[in-house]
């Protein structure tokens, strides 16, 4: 497949780009944080995102969708991260809509798929229990009693956790923590008597949880898919989720480039821009290269997403490192060539790393995907 | 322009599939006969490749058959029009033969610097006479091509060279001295850029020069690196007669071809980032080599460094595709190579520097067929030389600083 984006998704593109600029630039999130949100994200830009079917683009058409695929969704994410939107999108369109698809009977399927489409209802995934995303050790047990199963345990930085109408849970109803049999996925209702949501402020002003399940129950009905198999559909999942944190990194990596580019083509000292310094320019040189290497990785991970590729893991994960690895060095270098407002509050540049390094936590950061892509390839 | 018409970029011809598909089975029925078994699998070794020109002492007959019945058909240079010896083929064509090529293991039938530097830059500004004059016997790898640029005063300040060309009327005579000529012992004919107004700016008084490495006056002298082989020169020019009719495009302009002459030689460099990277992986070199422990390696920062420069060469190899993508599609920005340059010499360099880390003390050993002739260090300390030839990666991020980035 040649790596380029065809008209259609450049149009899509182009139309997110101003669509964002227009009504969720940065400013929105300086908004939602200073004004203390409940949910923090405008209910009426995700009902506008919903309405220019943006919620319905992974989902197949059977069931309500567009079915537009991971490419073109991709250019959307990739500008919510130059403009660093809060919106479901993630979690329900995303993530979510992607498990329930994966994992899910035709039953769930035509009830959640049609919902999540048409804006009416929001998901969160909850999968890490620790510190470090690690999918395999999940331990919290789900025991099966009757016509339900019972849920005890704990979930962190689970996005959007305080405000989803759905918790998608992975639990274990068999094995040990280690093992990857044994780990099954529920649809549970976040207001389901036995969860407690400790809503957690991050540093990017987003949304994320803390989840504490206490013999919570979860009809066998809300059982997504078969018991034990989970976590093939997770995983494929969270292939997808890291495809699309690598292109929301794309977005903040490129944003915080052109900002920085544009200062050191105003901003004077000495007599002169600072621009003008070889040391200032090979820096951002350097910079631009490794950003380019960023859009092939980001391109290519979503086109093997597209197209089915078997070594779709291996492309996702080298783009979720790559971008980790980019971006840390785009955020910090944006902020010192900044210089002393760089690090204010007021100006926007800071926004960028503070949303950065959330994006490359969740579901795992370089070590995680390094380690991960050498284990794909045998070492 | 006092030269040729400059060679359109063609668009892919509506062909009918047909016709390829026809294209195809000629060509897969004439590489079953025509390419030598010996020429199914890659080089292996640099000094298995094929060079041709006068000198060249072949390593087979069957080596010798393959490069002259490729040259015979123009297939070595497969897009050059078949006035000038080459195939004549459009791009779905030479895709096509580069396909059933790659299909049969066939190795290159000739590596030459006329095919890759000169050649292209007179299609693109040389007289009608000089394209007929040189151009066949490139294709039919009878002349072999070394280039005269950098000198012991202009290396990255490549425009401040002083070798002199002096107006005789109808030729130049040539004094100076060029450094950093590939194979300028082994080459038949040089393409050179001298001085040949003194008083005018910089990069206005130049002028790229065609002489044959036998003219009286012409010395290469073979410089030893510290990988200890010699594959470049330096050549004193001492009263060389160059013809005027020899001049590529217009007496004191051969900078704008010098510049186009440098970004094929930036891409070529480049590229070897990968090229040269062999069939087994880093990671399986790695573990081979120091062992597996619990299902990973067992050095556990060597592999930190492994797996992070396989990750840099898979997105170096794919942004090398989706830039050649783009351009195709017109989507590119073209101005990239300087980029890639940067990224794929400085890839390759980590690459070995890993590799001597692999190999531990084994590494280090210089002589002895054990060590394939010290093949490691040596190849090791030749990549050091990757991020300074064809332009310094500092070079390299000046352009992009100040021809994409646009910083001043």
């Amino acid at each position: 497949m040649a790596m380029v984006i065809n008209e259609e998704h450049k149009m899509l593109k182009e139309s997110a780009q101003g669509f964002l600029a227009e009504f969720a630039p940065v400013s929105a999130l300086r908004k939602l944080r200073d004004e203390g949100s409940d949910i923090g994200y405008s209910v009426d830009l995700w009902r506008q995102m919903v309405d220019m079917g943006w919620a319905a683009i992974l989902i197949p058409e059977a069931y309500g969708g567009l079915e537009f695929g991971h490419v073109g969704m991709g250019q959307i994410v990739e500008q919510t991260g130059r403009t660093l939107t809060a919106s479901p999108l993630f979690a329900s369109a995303i993530v979510g809509a992607s498990l329930i698809n994966l994992a899910g009977t035709e039953a769930q399927k035509t009830t959640l798929l049609g919902a999540i489409a048409a804006g009416e209802l929001t998901t969160a995934l909850a999968v890490d229990e620790k510190t470090h995303h690690a999918p395999h050790q999940i331990s919290m047990a789900a025991v099966k009693r009757g016509d339900h199963y019972v849920l005890n345990g704990e979930k962190r930085f689970v996005v959007d956790g305080h405000s989803a109408d759905k918790l998608l849970v992975a639990a274990r109803t068999s094995g040990v923590a280690g093992e990857s049999s044994g780990i099954s996925l529920f649809v549970v209702d976040r207001t389901a008597s036995g969860v407690a949501v400790e809503r957690t402020a991050m540093v990017d002003s987003r949304n994320a949880a803390n989840l504490r399940f206490t013999d919570v129950q979860v009809p066998v009905a809300d059982l997504l898919g078969e018991e034990g198999t989970g976590f093939a559909a997770l995983s494929a999942a969270l292939d997808i989720g890291n495809a699309y944190l690598a292109a929301e990194l794309l977005g903040i990596a490129q944003e915080s480039f052109d900002r920085t580019l544009q200062y050191l083509k105003e901003r004077k000292q000495f007599g002169v821009l600072i621009g003008s310094f070889q040391a200032l320019q090979h820096r951002a040189a350097h910079w631009w290269s490794e950003v380019e290497l960023c859009k092939s990785v980001v391109l290519k991970a979503l086109q093997a997403l597209d197209s089915g590729d078997a070594k779709s893991p291996v492309m996702v994960s080298i783009a979720k490192a790559k971008l980790c690895e980019v971006t840390e060095l785009a955020t910090n270098e944006a902020i010192q060539m900044h210089g002393g407002i760089g690090m204010t509050d007021e100006y926007e540049i800071g926004f960028f790393i503070k949303r950065a390094r959330p994006a490359a936590t969740l579901y795992g950061g370089y070590a995680y995907h390094g380690d991960r892509f050498a284990q794909l390839c045998g070492y | 322009m006092a030269s040729g018409e400059p060679i359109k970029v063609s668009k892919l011809e509506e062909l009918n599939v047909s016709d390829l598909a026809v294209f195809r089975q000629e060509t897969r029925d004439w590489l079953a006969e025509n390419c030598p078994p010996s020429m199914r699998h890659p080089v292996t070794n640099s000094d298995d490749a094929c060079w041709g020109g006068r000198n060249f002492v072949f390593k087979s007959e069957e080596q010798k058959q393959w490069m002259e019945r490729m040259g015979a058909r123009g297939w070595t240079a497969p897009t050059w029009p078949t006035e000038y010896g080459g195939g004549g083929l459009n791009k779905a064509e030479a895709k096509i033969l580069k396909e059933e090529l790659s299909r049969i293991n066939a190795r290159s039938p000739l590596d030459s610097f006329g095919i890759w530097m000169i050649g292209p830059a007179l299609l693109q500004f040389g007289s009608e006479a000089l394209k007929q004059q040189h151009l066949p016997p490139i294709v039919r790898g009878e002349i072999r091509w070394c280039q005269g640029y950098s000198e012991p005063g202009a290396g990255s300040d490549l425009a401040g060279l002083q070798s002199k060309g002096v107006d005789m009327g109808d030729h130049f005579i040539a004094n100076g001295q060029k450094v950093w000529t590939s194979y300028g012992d082994k080459a038949d004919w040089m393409f050179c850029l001298l001085r040949t107004d003194p008083d005018a700016k910089k990069q206005m008084g130049i002028s790229l020069v065609l002489f044959d490495m036998q003219t009286p006056g012409v010395t290469p002298k073979p410089i030893k690196l510290i990988s200890g082989s010699s594959p470049f020169c330096e050549t004193f020019l001492d009263n060389v007669r160059v013809e005027k009719n020899q001049v590529v495009g217009e007496v004191n302009h051969g900078w704008t071809i010098a510049k186009y002459l440098l970004t094929h030689e930036r891409e070529m460099i480049g590229g070897f980032g990968l090229t040269t990277a062999g069939s087994d992986t880093l990671g399986k070199i790695a573990a081979n080599a120091v062992g597996m422990e619990h299902g990973r390696m067992a050095d556990t920062i060597l592999r930190a460094e492994v797996l992070k420069w396989e990750i840099d060469a898979a997105a170096f190899a794919l942004t090398a595709e989706r830039v050649t993508d783009e351009v195709k599609s017109g989507q590119g920005v073209g101005a990239t190579s300087a980029m890639l340059k940067y990224y794929g010499t400085e890839l390759n360099k980590r690459r070995f520097e890993t590799m001597m880390k692999i190999h531990g003390s084994d590494a280090m050993i210089w002589e002895g067929a054990a060590s394939k002739g010290g093949w490691m260090p040596r190849t090791w300390l030749r990549t050091k030389g990757n991020s300074i030839e064809g332009g310094t990666s500092e070079v390299q991020l000046n352009i992009i600083a100040k021809n994409i980035l646009g910083l001043g």
